[in-house]
């Protein structure tokens, strides 16, 4: 389809100027904002003792959640791709839940399974064990919502690598541990470091779950997000100079997730 | 299976049972009052509106990326996906300082719902763009140059060979925008102060400890989520025949 210079022009402005309303401002006018009164006042922000005890919760948050679901989607793709079990259609379908249910409602369904008068919460409470308004309850918050994009990400590499490669393996003697490793696991790399990379960064920025999950005490479960929002509504200069630090530091975090993503995507190409 | 028993499902089945647990009146309450009504419709209308507006902006920014060829395509590219690396509260924070009260470009959105608006957009964007874009990009131009050399015009080329190739594309990207929209919380958390949004009531009810009335506006949530992608499957299906 031949579009003429007129058109062409029209829609490459329409799409720059709405990226840039809706993107690129955005995200420069934090990084104007952290660093209008100096490098230093912005690092004053996010060296604060809450904010250091925020950012290794954050990043322990992440290290849990992401190799969970990581194993968990490698396995559930290769039972919806390579297997025939029964009830796999059903578990295709249940995969999306996350997606579909609000970040907020998972927060509230943990409470009411793990909470003080939840249907698990007095075993655990019994046994000496907090979830909710603790960093375990906070991981599977994490863990729930970042569970289908390792899946997902999988799911259609592996379709497309095809089953000749590991045919030929088993045929020639390997077990099925050994195709695995061996064949499976290296045709479809690309696929898992693009599905970690997703759930990284969902992790990374989680809010809506793990704020009904978060006691939301300084220094205890109070996640990188979760300060930046607690900053944003406290006055002076904790608040929300402070905000757009931690935002910025987020951002920063979050910049990395994508570097990874764009240095991915080459490759996926090329893999086709 | 059992993973996904632990984590996923036995705390929906909560929720649900939460909702009931002291009769249907009592859900049909919590679901009907007026402050869920209310947020329930705002919550829909907008992300209805979002959804749209996202599609055909998606699609245009698509075809962009796809067809056209301008220095820094690359580099755009790439910050498409920017809104699934960067945490929604960061967004939040930046719209609420760029387009709210003392906005720097003299636009002040804040408390309305079109601010609400934008920073949906703002997270969904990549959505409609990265499911329209392989298809583009796989879309063999030839069918449309058999078509213009027929003597078809630009708009009938787009309407009978281009527009049916992605519409399904459209459309996926489209039904996971607008489920995004119905719960989002992050994004519109510093935004929807004043606004009435089901996901922000839902918080504040788990908050306050009125678990029940909570759990019953999140079941009304689900099923008007639900019911709206089936609605769209179906129709996309009937379509595809």
């Amino acid at each position: 389809m031949l579009v003429r210079p007129f058109w062409r022009y029209s829609l490459r402005t329409v799409a720059l100027a709405y990226l840039a309303v809706i993107l690129v401002a955005p995200v420069v006018f934090i990084f104007i904002k952290t660093f209008e009164h100096g490098l230093a006042t912005a690092w004053s922000y996010v060296t604060t003792p809450a904010a250091i005890s925020a950012f290794w919760l954050s990043v322990l948050i992440a290290a849990i959640a992401v190799p969970l679901n990581t194993i968990f989607g490698v396995g559930t793709a290769i039972v919806l791709i390579r297997t025939k079990a029964r009830g796999r259609r059903l578990l295709d379908a249940l995969i999306d839940i996350p997606f579909v249910v609000s970040p907020v409602i998972v927060g509230l369904a943990l409470v009411l399974v793990y909470g003080i008068n939840g249907w698990f919460g007095s075993w655990f409470a019994d046994h000496g064990i907090q979830i909710i308004f603790a960093p375990a309850g906070m991981i599977i918050a994490t863990v729930f919502v970042s569970l289908p994009f390792c899946v997902r990400e999988v799911a259609p590499v592996l379709m497309e690598v095809g089953t000749e490669q590991e045919q030929a393996a088993t045929t020639l003697g390997a077990s099925s541990w050994q195709t695995f490793w061996r064949i499976t696991l290296p045709s479809i790399r690309q696929g898992v470091a693009y599905g970690v990379v997703l759930t990284t960064a969902r992790s990374l920025g989680e809010i809506g779950a793990v704020a009904v999950v978060s006691s939301n005490v300084l220094g205890s479960t109070v996640s990188l997000p979760l300060l930046v929002k607690y900053r944003t509504t406290t006055p002076g200069p904790g608040g929300i100079s402070a905000a757009y630090a931690t935002g910025t530091e987020l951002a920063v975090m979050s910049l990395i997730v994508l570097l990874a993503m764009t240095l991915l995507a080459p490759q996926r190409k090329e893999a086709r | 299976m059992l993973y996904l028993s632990v984590f996923v499902l036995i705390p929906v089945a909560a929720v649900v049972s939460k909702a009931f647990s002291t009769g249907l009146g009592d859900f049909w309450t919590s679901v009907t009052n007026s402050i869920s009504l209310t947020a329930l419709e705002n919550t829909l209308v907008i992300s209805l509106i979002v959804a749209l507006i996202g599609s055909l902006m998606g699609t245009i920014v698509a075809w962009v990326l796809v067809r056209d060829e301008f220095a820094g395509k690359r580099v755009l590219t790439s910050i498409i996906d920017l809104p699934f690396a960067l945490p929604t509260i960061v967004a939040s924070l930046a719209l609420l300082g760029l387009y709210g009260t003392g906005s720097p470009v003299g636009v002040d959105l804040a408390l309305t719902k079109t601010i609400i608006g934008v920073a949906l957009l703002f997270v969904t964007l990549p959505f409609v763009v990265r499911s329209v874009q392989p298809v583009l990009l796989e879309l063999d131009t030839e069918v449309e140059e058999a078509a213009a050399s027929l003597g078809a015009a630009n708009s009938v080329t787009f309407r009978r060979v281009v527009l049916p190739a992605l519409r399904p594309a459209i459309v996926s990207g489209t039904a996971l925008s607008f489920a995004r929209c119905m719960g989002e919380y992050g994004s519109i958390v510093l935004l929807a102060t004043k606004v009435p949004i089901a996901s922000l009531i839902i918080y504040n009810d788990v908050e306050s400890g009125t678990t029940q009335s909570a759990a019953g506006l999140s079941v009304g949530l689900l099923v008007i989520t639900l019911a709206i992608l089936f609605g769209l499957r179906g129709w996309e299906s009937i379509r595809a025949r």
